[in-house]
């Protein structure tokens, strides 16, 4: 996005690497992509009681040009995925993306003809988020979690690496239907 | 002029720009050069203050809506289909998402529909009949208190908003003290109630109304004087008694017309003809007739839980029939509530008979006499009606939810038409729709 | 279902085809076997039962109540607008103490306006139609049920229209109470009625271009199966049930 992408990788890089995730992390705007029940409760975590200003984040953007966070909270319908894609397109990079509840991550309960099974067929997600609707701790752990990564996040040469790594793991991962082992 | 972003396109009433977005200016260049101020904005699905995914289609002229659509469908779950592959008593899960602000509405509602289809209105114990009313009541609350918020946010009220949620947090203290969870209980079964009260409900329930009776006043105090507030809602979203017939709104949308129709009075259910309670109406025909129409209703919503209170006596909450209730029993474990294991090891070790119907029932579920019923429940939005068809089986045939949102949301057009932009917004909170009850 | 659904205007008394007449109850469905397992052996000795399943049928008067005040009125109203009812009312269903008329689809805007404007009648708000396939009901297969609630009087009855499968035709009761406008729009979605004269009969809750009617009884859920840790559980209507 700047100068510190094209840093070569070494001690400025992890530094600046350190200092950018820092200021990222404490100032997410997150889109107001509320679309169901998650939606409500995702507008608790705002309000009053669980405070979401505590961790730099009361404001959620109207305007997705402005956010870095989308909040997929609640079920993607047929209808709504060319939307929800094209508000993810319009966000600047660096971006993440909450995927609220079972709903949006995986279809849930809604196993059918209407229901896009599992956000992640449309946008990448970070942070996978269940419950029916999650409650508002929950959604502020997955933020924190979120946090721990976006301090964790690679600039540059480095985050090429990154991807790589990333990528050759999930190319030598097994098939989930080939996993043996206890259901959960 | 043609821009990326605003690409014309010629119809047979001028050219029409659509806009995608990119530089305003040229948009409102090309804009001014045809000469006429007509742009068609296209609000949501995806926007802060259309109330979830709503999504308006405005012609504008200046700053007058010369027409509205309402562009829906953007939420649709499939529900109705859904609970044709499930048992009856699995479709209250089901059924709890559709509105999701107004959750034991929708339950109450189906379970009301099967149970008539099943004869066995009469045998309802008269514990879950009052625990019911008095789930929904305080349902009632909790939805107009989100109606106050997010309308009031929406107009950038900021503070009414915070307030909303913070009284509405009480209420889902309740419900997770009553049924475990915060939202989409699935709590009402056909025959009863999943479950009684835990220990110390009343208690609690007791310092809820007194708390309640305190903030409630702090609305009136925020809003109902406030000379801004009024001066957004006054007049705004007009609908006077033969739109609201016509479009067959319901709710507070037909109250503030100055008709006294509701469902509680006119056609009651679960003996609301025995409590003592009024319908408030307006005879504005406006959003702060609405807004006015939700708060005096949330008072009345306190009295009938007062009243409720009163009449909890000790008894069993689902039906004595063994073949219809479904035979739950839950306990705190330590992954949460669940069946409890004494119920358990109580079917597994002491009865084969007991063990097999409990696997009939669970695996099956009790089939319902083939015939067809409506039933409807006064919803905060207004008439929730559920159409329920069986054809003999252990699963629905159908069932079909007249949801009030759905109905309501129609009249948009005829509350926004010839108003201002920034109208829109105030009308279409004062029908407060739920995207999720719109679309299922 | 190729031509223009709103090609006929109001005259679609022109060519709407009365649907097959049935007064007595209506057979949806033959169940067979002891648990009417879809799938899988009937292993409890009573795999070959066999019965049918029937809707309620026709009533006989009295009907109870206010129901025979209505009907009398009704009737009478047609009779006054030249219209015998028996042509109109195909059957009158009480069950469960609420009362539906089976109206000939050909007379339906007529029956709706009577309902609504006559004032001993007054059916002022309708709730709306909500569509229902019986694929077993042949020749009339989908059916459009109506309720009609009267806040003058406080009652509240069911229309019932049946069309065939392969003449999804009704008339559109817009014109009659407007706010069905989107409740027809929703039926059409689902279930493929084509509501003659509905001013703008399109999609409304699935995408403009989506094939086929999702709610109709075989359209399949569109599930797919879910897998996890080697274990593969098939979408809900690919289960084995019982009914």
């Amino acid at each position: 996005m700047g100068l510190e992408e094209k840093l070569p990788s070494g001690f400025v890089l992890t530094t600046v690497e350190q200092a950018a995730g820092w200021v990222r992390k404490a100032s997410v705007f997150p889109a107001t992509f509320g679309l169901a029940c998650c939606a409500i409760e995702m507008m608790t975590t705002g309000a009053g009681r669980y405070d979401l200003a505590r961790f730099g984040m009361e404001v959620f953007r109207g305007s997705p040009r402005q956010a870095d966070l989308m909040i997929v909270a609640g079920r993607v319908s047929q209808k709504m995925a060319p939307v929800l894609r094209q508000v993810y397109d319009q966000m600047p990079n660096p971006k993440w993306v909450i995927s609220m509840g079972v709903c949006a991550s995986s279809g849930g309960m809604f196993n059918n003809y209407a229901i896009v099974q599992g956000v992640d067929h449309i946008v990448p997600v970070d942070i996978y988020l269940p419950g029916c609707p999650p409650r508002p701790e929950m959604l502020l752990d997955a933020i924190l979690k979120l946090h721990q990564k976006i301090q964790g996040s690679k600039l540059g040469v480095n985050a090429e690496e990154a991807a790589r790594e990333a990528e050759e793991a999930a190319l030598k991962a097994l098939p989930l239907i080939e996993m043996k082992g206890l259901l959960r | 002029m043609t821009t990326p972003h605003a690409t014309p396109r010629a119809t047979t009433e001028g050219t029409v720009y659509t806009v995608t977005g990119g530089d305003w200016d040229e948009v409102v260049e090309s804009a001014v050069k045809s000469d006429d101020e007509r742009i068609i904005v296209n609000m949501g699905p995806q926007h802060p203050s259309t109330h979830g995914v709503l999504r308006l289609i405005l012609e504008i002229d200046g700053e007058t809506v010369t027409e509205a659509r309402c562009g829906i469908g953007y939420l649709h779950t499939g529900i109705e289909k859904n609970l044709e592959f499930r048992n009856w008593t699995q479709g209250t899960t089901f059924v709890t998402r559709m509105d999701y602000l107004t959750p034991f509405f929708n339950e109450t509602a189906y379970c009301l529909g099967v149970e008539k289809l099943l004869g066995i209105e009469d045998q309802i114990p008269d514990r879950a009949t009052v625990l019911r009313v008095l789930l929904m009541e305080l349902n009632r609350l909790s939805s107009h208190l989100v109606c106050i918020a997010t309308g009031g946010m929406e107009l950038g009220a900021t503070t009414i908003m915070i307030y909303g949620f913070r009284d509405r947090e009480l209420v889902l203290d309740l419900f997770e003290l009553f049924t475990g969870l915060r939202m989409n209980h699935a709590f009402v079964r056909p025959g009863g109630l999943a479950q009684d009260l835990p220990p110390g409900a009343v208690d609690q329930l007791r310092e809820f109304i007194k708390t309640m009776k305190k903030n409630l006043p702090e609305y009136d105090k925020l809003a109902t004087g406030n000379p801004i507030f009024k001066a957004r809602m006054q007049d705004v979203g007009y609908l006077d008694l033969t739109g609201c017939m016509a479009l067959g709104a319901t709710g507070p949308v037909l109250r503030s017309a100055g008709l006294p129709h509701d469902l509680r009075k006119t056609d009651p259910y679960c003996g609301y003809e025995t409590y003592d309670f009024e319908v408030p109406t307006a005879d504005t025909c406006d959003s702060y007739g609405r807004f006015l129409i939700r708060l005096e209703e949330m008072r009345q919503s306190l009295r009938i839980i007062e009243q409720c209170i009163e009449r909890l006596e000790p008894g069993p909450v689902m039906v004595a029939d063994k073949k219809i209730a479904w035979p739950a029993q839950l306990a705190l474990g330590a992954d949460g509530l669940g069946n409890s294991l004494d119920h358990i090891r109580n079917i597994m070790g002491t009865s084969m008979e007991a063990l097999i119907h409990h696997f009939k029932l669970v695996t099956e579920g009790f089939r319902v006499p083939a015939g067809q019923t409506y039933t409807a429940v006064e919803s905060p939005k207004g008439e929730l009606g559920v159409h329920v068809v069986s054809d003999g089986g252990t699963r629905p045939y159908r069932v079909h939810f007249r949801d009030p949102s759905f109905t309501n949301l129609q009249a948009m057009a005829a509350m926004c038409e010839g108003g201002q932009v920034a109208d829109v917004i105030v009308a279409v909170a004062s029908i407060d729709p739920v995207m999720g009850g719109v679309d299922r | 279902m190729t031509e223009n659904p709103n090609a006929n205007g109001d005259e679609h008394n022109a060519n709407a085809v009365p649907a097959p007449r049935d007064t007595g109850g209506e057979v949806i469905r033959v169940r067979k076997g002891m648990f009417g397992a879809n799938n899988g052996g009937d292993t409890s000795g009573y795999g070959g039962l066999i019965r049918t399943v029937t809707l309620p049928g026709a009533a006989s008067r009295p009907y109870g109540g206010w129901f025979d005040e209505v009907a009398d009125e009704l009737e009478g109203a047609l009779e006054e607008q030249d219209l015998l009812p028996a042509n109109a009312i195909e059957k009158t269903v009480v069950d469960r103490d609420e009362l539906t008329f089976h109206i000939a689809r050909e007379h339906l805007v007529q029956v709706a306006r009577t309902l609504r404007d006559d004032p001993a009648l007054r059916f002022e708000l309708c709730t709306g139609v909500s569509g229902v396939h019986f694929l077993g009901d042949k020749g009339r297969e989908l059916h459009a049920v109506y309720h009609l609630r009267s806040l003058t009087h406080g009652r509240i009855i069911r229309l019932e229209v049946s069309a065939p499968d392969s003449d999804p035709h009704i008339p559109s009761l817009v014109a009659v109470y407007p706010t069905n406008d989107w409740h027809e729009r929703e039926a059409y979605d689902f279930f493929g009625l084509i509501f003659d004269g509905h001013p703008a009969l399109t999609r409304i809750m699935m995408p403009d271009d989506w094939q086929g009617f999702p709610q109709r009884k075989d359209y399949p859920l569109g599930g797919i199966a879910v897998e996890y840790k080697g274990a593969q559980i098939p979408a809900p209507d690919q289960r084995r049930s019982y009914s």
